[in-house]
């Protein structure tokens, strides 16, 4: 195994013990080899140990309660705020709101800022490796406001055309670029802090969705130089139902409440309302105190593993798969190869419909993704109706991509596929 | 290898019965699912409210194909009634496989457009 300097290959072995759900059998007692870490990954013992214990020892809500628990959980919270934080390098705990995934804070960005400050004719630009969560808020603003939606292409290989992006911010009036760091169906890496800058000095604030970058690459957003951060909890070993929208202070300070109700107010009259400070503005309701907690146990793991080693094992496994993969005739791969890969594999099979696929692979207990993946206008620039796809992360070993081809040379000869 | 890839999915998925389209259909639907992107048209030749013949093309994942391919050689030569009495259990039966529930609509898909097509009704079969 090739290692860069300074991260020592991971011990899968160990990790994969940490991981109760690796233990189990699917299938009339197959192995369960995992690889749809990109939908959402397994989570380690010590997230659910966090997860249950939240509600076995600490459960009460949070904010104002005058009791000793209360006080515990609300402490748990922003602890688990200030981990976050300091995992993505946000200069203060402040910049984190609590959000349910990675859709819900882009659509609080949209109806947040976006309600603030688009226009009719002002131009939000976005690319066709978006998810459709990072295209949908977008296209409801241009129904509701008559803003105008483009869409940087891609090119043969997979990799957006910064010519494009960049004809656009000279052309247009570009308020905001919205860009995806990883897409979540080809795994092209994209070049955000370069988009940010070019964005930046165009004037356009910048928005990147981080739900495939924030669990598998070291990300810091001063690095990243964007203006928002989104993810979500569930694909970082986290449970489900937690998300994170990052934004700089003076930006997240300057905006206006998302949703109405209790923790986001500073005084409610038969009136009006006044706001409260961020980010309790933008946490309306009970927040998911335990979820959040839990996402701090997340954090806590993938810190003590490291970032890097994660990104350098999952260069590791995507080094060995993708040659075992090419070699199976009737298969296309599709995204790019070299640097800007992240562990995402998805594949065509001759003529074979991508869920005759996943269903022959879940007999042998593989457990891949095929569909859409949520990015429609990318399936049609492609000129597929859905691809399989498999993803990895820090528990997937060899031996998984191993039983991924045995099981893909099967297929090839129950459905015929034609090399 | 399989339950739901038995031999007789694969055969008619492979070599699917009455493919083809008709000259001159007196009933004919096209119909996708988009979430997977699986396609069928059906055209129908009627003799008073028989079906004398029927036809299928289609794209998509071999359960849809193969149900479809099963669903024409079942209705051939029955009546538009006896196609209106046709449930979702009847072709799930005649499949023969056990269907998950997401795979329910590409199973049905081809029952859909057939009844569309004989009735007019475009909703998914019970």
């Amino acid at each position: 195994m090739s290692t860069k300097a300074g991260t020592q290959p991971l011990d899968v072995h160990r990790i994969r013990t940490d991981f109760p759900i690796l233990q189990r059998t699917v299938r009339d007692g197959k192995p369960l080899v995992y690889l749809d870490s990109a939908a959402t990954s397994q989570k380690p013992a010590s997230v659910i140990e966090a997860l249950a214990g939240f509600y076995r020892t600490s459960n009460a809500n949070i904010h104002r309660g005058i009791y000793e628990l209360s006080e515990e959980a609300s402490i748990l919270y922003e602890e688990a705020r200030a981990k976050v934080a300091r995992f993505i390098g946000a200069s203060r705990p402040d910049e984190v709101v609590f959000v349910r995934n990675t859709t819900e804070a882009i659509n609080l960005v949209a109806r947040t800022w976006g309600v603030a400050n688009l226009q009719a004719g002002d131009v939000v630009v976005t690319t066709i490796l978006e998810h459709h969560s990072n295209i949908v808020p977008w296209h409801q603003l241009a129904a509701e406001r008559g803003i105008v939606v483009h869409f940087v292409d891609i090119d043969e290989t997979g990799r957006l055309r910064l010519d494009q992006l960049e004809t656009l911010l000279r052309t247009q009036p570009v308020k905001l670029v919205a860009v995806t760091h990883v897409s979540n169906a080809l795994g092209t890496i994209n070049p955000v802090s370069d988009i940010a800058r070019r964005a930046h000095e165009a004037g356009a604030l910048v928005l990147v969705d981080g739900a495939q970058s924030v669990p598998h690459l070291p990300v810091d957003v001063r690095a990243l130089g964007a203006d928002f951060l989104a993810f979500s909890g569930h694909k970082m070993l986290g449970p489900f139902g937690i998300g994170v929208l990052w934004a700089r202070y003076e930006l997240l300070a300057s905006l206006p409440p998302f949703l109405g109700g209790g923790g986001m107010i500073r005084t409610v009259t038969t009136e009006g309302f006044t706001p409260g400070d961020i980010p309790a503005r933008f946490e309306a309701g009970t927040p998911s105190v335990a979820d959040a907690v839990a996402l701090g146990a997340a954090v806590d793991y993938l810190e003590a593993i490291g970032m890097a080693a994660i990104r350098q094992h999952e260069v590791t496994l995507l080094a060995y798969a993708l040659p075992r993969l090419e070699e199976i005739p009737g298969i296309r791969l599709y995204g790019p190869v070299g640097e800007d890969r992240a562990g995402v594999i998805s594949f065509t099979f001759g003529d074979v419909h991508p869920h005759d696929v996943a269903a022959v692979l879940d007999l042998h207990g593989i457990a891949v993704r095929a569909g859409h993946h949520c990015t429609q206008p990318l399936m049609r620039r492609l000129g597929v109706v859905a691809t399989t796809r498999a993803s990895f992360y820090l528990y997937n070993w060899e031996a998984d991509i191993d039983r991924l081809v045995e099981a893909l040379q099967e297929a090839r000869r129950v459905l015929d596929v034609a090399g | 290898m399989s339950d739901l890839y038995r031999e007789h999915i694969l055969d008619h998925y492979q070599h699917p019965r009455n493919y083809g389209t008709l000259e001159q259909p007196d009933r004919s639907f096209e119909d996708s699912n988009p979430l997977c992107g699986d396609r069928i048209r059906i055209d129908l030749k009627l003799s008073g409210d028989r079906i004398e013949d029927i036809r299928f093309t289609g794209r998509g994942c071999a359960i849809s194909q193969a149900a479809a391919s099963i669903l024409t050689e079942m209705v051939k030569g029955k009546s538009l009634e006896e196609v209106r009495a046709l449930g979702a259990e009847d072709l799930l039966e005649e499949l023969g496989v056990p269907i998950s529930p997401a795979r329910r609509k590409c199973a049905l898909l081809s029952l859909k457009v057939l009844k569309a097509a004989a009735y007019g009704i475009n909703e998914w079969p019970r």
